[in-house]
C-alpha cells in the first residue's frame, strides 16, 4: 500500500501544488519557489526510495479504477526506465526551481510561472509513469499544452507567441498521431495495458497494420523530439524564459519522444522499416543540428541546435535495433540531460549578468565570471565528448555501434562517417561556445558590467557539472546500477553485457573520437573570426523549415479557409436553414422509407380529444402564419396550442407532464412578453411581392409541410408498434421498493436518474447566469429604447388631468388580488413539493409555481415596489440549490454508498401523521431552489431593463469587405 | 342505469366543452383585435379547466382536479401579463 501511495503522490502532488501556486499572492517569489522546490524534492525522495523495488527489472503498480469494462483505468507503473526519467524530471526540476528563483524578475507574473512549471512536471511524470497507453497519449498532450503556455510565458512579445504557436501546432499534430497509433496498438494487442503491450513480443511488428502504426508513432516521437524534418520548432521555442528552456527543451519534454521510442522499442523496433526511418532520420538530425549549431550567434540558439543534434544521436542509436545501441541510447539520455541543463543555465546567467546572449558582443568573460566560466567549460567538454566526462562515454558507445560491420555497403560506410563528421562539428561548436564567450579580450559595449551571479544561482550548475564529472570518471559506481535497472526494464532477458569503463583499449571508436576532437579544432581554428560574425549557416540559409511551415500554415488556415468560405459559405440565414432542414428531411426519408411497413388504422376514436386536437393544430398553424408580422397574436395562438398539449398529456394519464407543461406554458408566456417589448419594430410589409420571392415562399412552405408530415408519420409508425422491452418496466417495478416513492416519474428524476438531474440543473443554472450576464449590457434596438407608446400617451393624459401617478391606478383590483395570492401560491408550491415523491408534483413543478408567485408580485406592483419590500436573491437560490443537491449525493458517499444513493423512511410528525421521508426529498429541495432561482433570475433580469433604461444600440454598419481583407 | 346516465351526460358535456373550445379558437384566430384574442385565450383556459374536471369524474381520479386547480389558480397569470402588455406596453414596470 505505501508503494501505491508513493506512486500516486509522485504524479499528483505537482498538479495539486500547481493549483496552490496559482492562488498564491503576486509577490510571493520565495513562497512559490519553496512550494515548487518542496514538491520536486518530495518527488525525488519518493522516487529514490522506490529504487530497490525496480532494481532488478521489477515493476511497481498503482491503479485507480475508472471504467474497467472498457479497460480504461488511471494506471501508473514504475520500472527502471520510468524510474530514471522520474529522477531526471524531479532532480533537474528541483535545480531549475532554485535557479528560476534568481533568474525570474520580480516584475514577471511569478505565480503563473510556477503553476505552469509544476503542472508540466506533473504531466511529464504522468507520461513516463503511465500504465495505460491511452493515458500516456493524454499526458503527452498535456505536456504539449503546458509547454505551449510556458514558451508563450512572455506573451506580450510576438516572437514568444509565434514560437509557442509553432511548438503547439507541431507537437499537437504529433500528439494526435500518437493517439491514433495507441488506439491501433490497442486494437492489435487487444489491451491498452502497457504491460500487456510490452509482453506481446513480435505481435505488433508482424501485424498488417504495422506500417501505419509505425508511421503515426514515429510522427509523434519525431515531432516531440524535434527530429528532422520537424526540428525547426525547437530553436523558435527558445523565446521561453531560460529556466523553461533548461528544463523543457533540454532535459525533459524533448526527451519524451525518445522516451516513447525506448518504451516501445521491444515491440516496435527490429524491422527494416524501423531501421531505415529511425536511423537515418536520426542521422540527418544529428548532422544537421551539429552543422546549424556552428553558425548560431544566439547562445541559446546554439544550444538548441546542439540539443537537436544530440536527440538525433539518441534516435539513431534507437534505430539501429541492437540491444547495445539501446543501452547507449538510454545512457546518453541521462548524460545529455545533465550537461545540457547546466549549459542552458550558464547561458541564462550570462544573459542575466551581461544583458545579451549574442556571441558577437561577448568575449573574455572568464575574467569577470571565473566560476561560471569553469563550470560552463566542463559542461561544454561533456557536450563535445571530451574524455573523463560523461558525454565521452555515451559518445564512445555510439561510435562503437556505428562502426559495427554491416553487410550493406551504404550502411557500413554512412553510419561511421556521418557520426565522425557530426562529432567534429559538435566539437567545433563547443569550442565556439567556450572560446567565443569566455576567452579573448574584455567585452566592450555591454549594457551591464558582467559579474558573478548570486552563489545560490550557480549551485544547480555546480551540482550538474559534478554529476558530469562523477559519471565520466567513475561510471560504474555512480550510474551503473541505475542504468542497469533502466536497461533491464527495456531489454528484459536480452540484456547484453556492456562495459561502462573509461578505457577500452586502442580501438576503432577511440580513433573516431580522436579524429572528431582534432577535426573539430581543425574546423574552428582557421575560421573562428568568420564564424563569430555569421548568423545562420551559409549553405541552407534559404531553406528554412520555419518559413516553409509558416507558408503552409497561412495557405491552409487563411487562403484555403477563405476559399472554402467563399465557395460554401453564405451570410444569409435562410438558405442555411433551408439546407439544414432539407438534409434532415432527406436523412429521415432515407432512414425511414424502407422500414415504414404497413401502418394500422386507429382502433378507436375519442371525439372530444379530436376536438382538442383540432384546437391545438389550428392554433399552431395560425401561430406559424402570424409569426412574421403579428407577434402578439402568434404568441396567444401558441398559448392555445400549448394548452391543447397539456390536455392531451392529462388525457393519456400523464398528470406530471400535464402539470409541467401548463406551468412552463404560463412562465414562457410572461418571459416572451418581457422580451417582446424590446424587439425592434417590424418594417412595413411591401404590398407587391416579386414572383421570385413568392416562389421561394411556396418552396419553403412545401418543405416545412413535408418535414412536419414526415415527423408525424414517423411518430405514428412508432406509436402504433409494440414498444420494445425497455428499462421502463424496471422503473415501474422498483420505484417503491428501491426509491421509496409511488410517483415513478419523480423517483426517476431524483433517484434512479439522479445523476442526470444533477447535470441538468447545473446546466439550467449556467444558462440562467449566462442570460443574466448577457442582459447586463443589453442594448435594445433604437426604436424600442424609449418608453412604450402607451405609457407616454397615458402620462401626457395624466399630466393634462393633473393626476400624479397614473401607473398605480391601472389594474388596481387585479393587482390587489395578485398581492393576496402570494401566500396561497407559496402554500401550493410547498404542497406540490412535499407530496412529489408519491403523487404528481416534485421539485421542478414546485419551483415553477414558486417563481410564478414572485412574478405575480412583480407584475402587480412593479419592480421598485417589490424590491423595496422583498429581497429575492436568485443567484443565492441557484447556488444553494446546487450545493444541497450535491451535498445530498456526497452524504451518501460519506456513509459508504455510491454517489446519490437515497434512503427513505417514514417519519411520525404530530398532527400530520406518518410522512414518508426520503433523502431524495433533500435532493429535490436542491432542484426546487435551483429552478426558482434560475427562473426568477431570468425574468427579473429582463424586467430590470425597464428601470435601467438601457442605451440603444448604434445602428448596424454594413460590413466592409476591404477591412476584412487587410485584417487578414 | 345511473352509471349509463353519468356516462352519457359526461360524454355530452365533454363534447359541448370541446365545441366551446372550437368557438374560443374561432375568436383567437379571427380576432380582430388583440383584446379579443386575449379574452378568448382566457376562455380557452377556463374551458380546459372544466374539461379536466369532467375527465376527473370520468376516470374517477383526483389528480385531474389538481391540474384544474392549478389552472384556476395560475391560468390567469398569462392573461394578466398580456393585458398589461397591451395597456402599458410592458409586463413589469
Amino acid at each position: 500500500m505505501p508503494t501505491e501511495l508513493a506512486l500516486t503522490l509522485i504524479w499528483s502532488l505537482p498538479f495539486l501544488a500547481a493549483v496552490i501556486a496559482m492562488a498564491m499572492p503576486a509577490g510571493a517569489r520565495n513562497g512559490e519557489a519553496w512550494l515548487a522546490g518542496t514538491v520536486a524534492a518530495v518527488g525525488l525522495v519518493l522516487t529514490i526510495l522506490l529504487f530497490p523495488q525496480v532494481a532488478d527489472g521489477g515493476v511497481v503498480h498503482s491503479t485507480i479504477t475508472w471504467m474497467p469494462a472498457y479497460g480504461l483505468d488511471l494506471a501508473f507503473r514504475m520500472d527502471g526506465l520510468a524510474w530514471l526519467f522520474c529522477v531526471l524530471v524531479t532532480f533537474i526540476g528541483l535545480l531549475v526551481v532554485l535557479y528560476a528563483r534568481y533568474y525570474m524578475s520580480p516584475k514577471d507574473p511569478i505565480a503563473r510561472f510556477y503553476a505552469l512549471f509544476l503542472a508540466f512536471m506533473g504531466a511529464m511524470l504522468g507520461l513516463v509513469m503511465s500504465g495505460n497507453i491511452i493515458q500516456l497519449a493524454i499526458f503527452w498532450e498535456l505536456t504539449s499544452l503546458v509547454s505551449f503556455l510556458l514558451i508563450g510565458y512572455w506573451y506580450h512579445r510576438s516572437d514568444a507567441r509565434d514560437g509557442a504557436r509553432m511548438a503547439l501546432v507541431i507537437t499537437g499534430t504529433g500528439g494526435l498521431a500518437l493517439f491514433v497509433a495507441m488506439m491501433l496498438i490497442g486494437h492489435i494487442v487487444g489491451s491498452y495495458d502497457i504491460d500487456v503491450v510490452l509482453a506481446s513480443g513480435r505481435l505488433i511488428a508482424e501485424h498488417p497494420l504495422y506500417p501505419v502504426t509505425l508511421i503515426l508513432f514515429l510522427l509523434a516521437a519525431f515531432t516531440k523530439s524535434a527530429q528532422f524534418p520537424f526540428q525547426f520548432w525547437l530553436p523558435n521555442a527558445m523565446t521561453a524564459p531560460t529556466p523553461v528552456s533548461a528544463y523543457l527543451h533540454s532535459a525533459t519534454m524533448v526527451k519524451a519522444g525518445v522516451f516513447l521510442m525506448t518504451r516501445f522499442w521491444p515491440v516496435m523496433a527490429g524491422t527494416d522499416m524501423w531501421f531505415w526511418i529511425v536511423t537515418y532520420g536520426g542521422l540527418a538530425t544529428l548532422l544537421f543540428g551539429a552543422y546549424a549549431a556552428l553558425f548560431q550567434r544566439d547562445l541559446k540558439g546554439l544550444l538548441a541546435y546542439s540539443t537537436i543534434s544530440h536527440l538525433g544521436l539518441i534516435t539513431t542509436l534507437l534505430g539501429m535495433g541492437t540491444p547495445l545501441a539501446a543501452v547507449a541510447a538510454i545512457f546518453h539520455i541521462a548524460n545529455h540531460a545533465t550537461f545540457k541543463a547546466s549549459l542552458f543555465m550558464a547561458v541564462g546567467i550570462i544573459d542575466h549578468e551581461t544583458g545579451t546572449r549574442d556571441v558577437r558582443k561577448l568575449s573574455g568573460l572568464r575574467r569577470s565570471m571565473p566560476f561560471t566560466a569553469t563550470l560552463a567549460i566542463i559542461a561544454s567538454g561533456a557536450m563535445a565528448g571530451v574524455p573523463l566526462l560523461n558525454g565521452f562515454l555515451s559518445k564512445e558507445m555510439f561510435f562503437t555501434e556505428t562502426a559495427i560491420y554491416d553487410p550493406n555497403v551504404f550502411v557500413n560506410l554512412s553510419l561511421p562517417i556521418v557520426a565522425t563528421l557530426a562529432g567534429m562539428l559538435s566539437v567545433a561548436y563547443s569550442i565556439k561556445f567556450v572560446h567565443g564567450v569566455f576567452f579573448g579580450p574584455e567585452p566592450t559595449g555591454l549594457e551591464k558590467t558582467p559579474h558573478e551571479p548570486p552563489a545560490l544561482m550557480r549551485r544547480p550548475i555546480e551540482l550538474l557539472v559534478l554529476a558530469c564529472l562523477a559519471v565520466g570518471i567513475i561510471p560504474g559506481i555512480t550510474i551503473g546500477p541505475y542504468l542497469a535497472a533502466a536497461v533491464v526494464s527495456v531489454l528484459g532477458g536480452d540484456t547484453p553485457y556492456y562495459s561502462l569503463s573509461v578505457w577500452h583499449g586502442f580501438n576503432l571508436p577511440l580513433i573516431m573520437s580522436i579524429i572528431a576532437l582534432l577535426g573539430g579544432v581543425a574546423i574552428y581554428v582557421p575560421y573562428y573570426r568568420r564564424l563569430r560574425g555569421i548568423d545562420g549557416d551559409p549553405l541552407l540559409r534559404g531553406l528554412r523549415g520555419q518559413r516553409i511551415f509558416e507558408r503552409l500554415l497561412i495557405t491552409a488556415t487563411n487562403r484555403w479557409a477563405r476559399k472554402m468560405v467563399s465557395v460554401f459559405g453564405t451570410q444569409r440565414l435562410q438558405p442555411q436553414i433551408f439546407i439544414v432542414v432539407l438534409l434532415a428531411l432527406a436523412a429521415g426519408v432515407g432512414a425511414g422509407w424502407a422500414r415504414m411497413g404497413n401502418l394500422p388504422l386507429p382502433s378507436s376514436f375519442d371525439p372530444v380529444l379530436g376536438l382538442v386536437w383540432i384546437v391545438g393544430g389550428v392554433s399552431a398553424l395560425a401561430a406559424a402564419w402570424q409569426a412574421k408580422f403579428h407577434r402578439l397574436a402568434a404568441m396567444i395562438l401558441m398559448g392555445g396550442a400549448g394548452l391543447a398539449t397539456c390536455i392531451t398529456f392529462a388525457w393519456f394519464s400523464a398528470p406530471d407532464l400535464a402539470l409541467t407543461q401548463l406551468l412552463a406554458e404560463i412562465a414562457t408566456t410572461v418571459l416572451i412578453l418581457l422580451g417582446l417589448r424590446w424587439l425592434p419594430k417590424r418594417l412595413p410589409v411591401p404590398e407587391d411581392i416579386s414572383i421570385g420571392m413568392r416562389l421561394r415562399r411556396y418552396r419553403d412552405v412545401i418543405l416545412a409541410a413535408a418535414v412536419g408530415l414526415g415527423t408525424g408519420l414517423a411518430s405514428y409508425a412508432i406509436m402504433t408498434r409494440q414498444a420494445p422491452e425497455g428499462i421502463s418496466e424496471f422503473f415501474l417495478a422498483n420505484a417503491y421498493t428501491e426509491g421509496g416513492g409511488t410517483n415513478v416519474v419523480n423517483v426517476m428524476l431524483v433517484d434512479f436518474r439522479g445523476f442526470d438531474t444533477l447535470g441538468e440543473i447545473t446546466v439550467l443554472g449556467v444558462v440562467a447566469l449566462t442570460v443574466f450576464g448577457l442582459l447586463r449590457r443589453f442594448r435594445p434596438a433604437p426604436d424600442s429604447a424609449d418608453r412604450p407608446e402607451q405609457q407616454r400617451v397615458q402620462a401626457d393624459f395624466a399630466e393634462a388631468q393633473g393626476s400624479a401617478n397614473v401607473a398605480a391606478d391601472f389594474l388596481r383590483i387585479p393587482a390587489l388580488i395578485m398581492n393576496w395570492m402570494f401566500p396561497v401560491v407559496m402554500t401550493v408550491a410547498i404542497y406540490m413539493f412535499l407530496r412529489g415523491h408519491d403523487l404528481p408534483g416534485g421539485g421542478f413543478i414546485a419551483g415553477i409555481v414558486m417563481s410564478l408567485g414572485f412574478i405575480l408580485q412583480y407584475m402587480a406592483g412593479g419592480t421598485r415596489w417589490v424590491e423595496d419590500r422583498l429581497r429575492i436573491l436568485p443567484v443565492l437560490w441557484i447556488g444553494w440549490g446546487l450545493l444541497i443537491a450535491l451535498l445530498t449525493g456526497l452524504g451518501a458517499m460519506a456513509l459508504g454508498f455510491p454517489f446519490l444513493t437515497s434512503a427513505f423512511a417514514y417519519a411520525d410528525i404530530p398532527l400530520i401523521g406518518k410522512v414518508p421521508m426520503a433523502t431524495a426529498l433533500l435532493f429535490d429541495l436542491g432542484v426546487f431552489a435551483l429552478v426558482v432561482g434560475a427562473t426568477v433570475l431570468m425574468l427579473i433580469a429582463l424586467a430590470h431593463q425597464s428601470i435601467r433604461r438601457p442605451k440603444p444600440a448604434s445602428t448596424p454598419q454594413p460590413r466592409k469587405r476591404e477591412g476584412l481583407d487587410t485584417w487578414n | 342505469m345511473s352509471l349509463a346516465i353519468l356516462h352519457w351526460s359526461l360524454f355530452a358535456s365533454q363534447l359541448m366543452l370541446g365545441l366551446a373550445m372550437l368557438a374560443a379558437l374561432w375568436r383567437i384566430v379571427s380576432g380582430p383585435r388583440a383584446q379579443d384574442r386575449i379574452l378568448a385565450l382566457d376562455a380557452l383556459y377556463v374551458v380546459a379547466l372544466l374539461l379536466l374536471v369532467t375527465l376527473g369524474i370520468r376516470t374517477n381520479s383526483q389528480v385531474y382536479f389538481e391540474i384544474a386547480m392549478l389552472i384556476a389558480l395560475l391560468g390567469f397569470v398569462g392573461t394578466v401579463a398580456l393585458a398589461k402588455f397591451l395597456m402599458r406596453g410592458e409586463v413589469i414596470e
